[in-house]
């Protein structure tokens, strides 16, 4: 299984859309730093995500989340929250990372 | 377990530097071995010792300091992309006729192959840039 990591806002790059077209099922995707603004309810991502959540997990980096202003209430459901300790978990519980710069 | 970390971005230009540094800290607080943590492209200037910013602003070059002091980390610094960017241990200086250096404390200055033993040596490689 690999950890993707999103760590740019989709509304500056493809990075995002890139990750979620080659993602495959099983994966788990992290998004982090300017990524957490794809996981906004209400925007172009959220089909998007949503529809990748049928094959994989997508978490977000809550401290990046919150430090944008935004709450989990926002959130996209299913998407999953993790602090630091869970990044680690994460990419310890992965056979690889894949950093979408 | 054994884990590589490759920053690629500079201190204080977006957050892969603070991210780097979290997740290797958390890691190592978790119980983790850090393999080794290798600076490259813009992401060597986090070995500089001159950077002077405000006194209620973190200090990003030696907070890798202290926790390579904590945890006797080997931060490791890309040779050719320290030279163009005008970071330099007191080898390289000499080397190169300059007449200062000015790289921070636990930080090394090497070649691309450390990157590549660290890709092999650790079990999970995670990059952190632009």
């Amino acid at each position: 299984m690999t950890l993707h990591t999103v760590n740019k806002s989709p509304f500056e790059t493809n990075s995002l859309e890139t990750c979620l077209r080659l993602v495959r099922s099983g994966h788990n995707v992290l998004l982090f730093e300017d990524g957490v603004y794809g996981a906004s309810k209400g925007t172009r991502f959220e089909n998007m995500l949503t529809e990748a959540m049928q094959n994989c997990k997508v978490y977000i980096l809550l401290p990046d989340f919150e430090a944008r202003g935004m709450q989990t209430d926002s959130l996209i459901s299913g998407i999953e929250t993790v602090d630091y300790t869970g990044f680690v978990d994460l990419v310890t519980a992965s056979e690889r990372v894949q950093s979408w710069l | 377990m054994k884990l590589g970390i490759m920053v690629s971005e500079g201190p204080y230009q977006h957050q892969a530097s603070d991210s780097a540094y979290n997740f290797t800290k958390a890691a190592l607080e978790k119980g983790h071995e850090i393999f080794r943590v290798f600076f490259y492209h813009d992401g060597v200037n986090n070995a500089t010792r001159l950077t002077v910013p405000p006194q209620d602003d973190r200090n990003i070059v030696n907070r890798w300091s202290e926790l390579a002091k904590q945890y006797n980390l080997d931060l490791v610094v890309c040779i050719a992309a320290a030279q163009r960017r005008g970071l330099l241990d007191e080898n390289e200086a000499k080397r190169n006729g300059k007449d200062a250096n000015n790289i921070a404390d636990g930080f090394r200055i090497s070649g691309l192959g450390q990157l590549i033993e660290a890709g092999i040596q650790s079990e999970r490689l995670v990059v952190f840039g632009d």
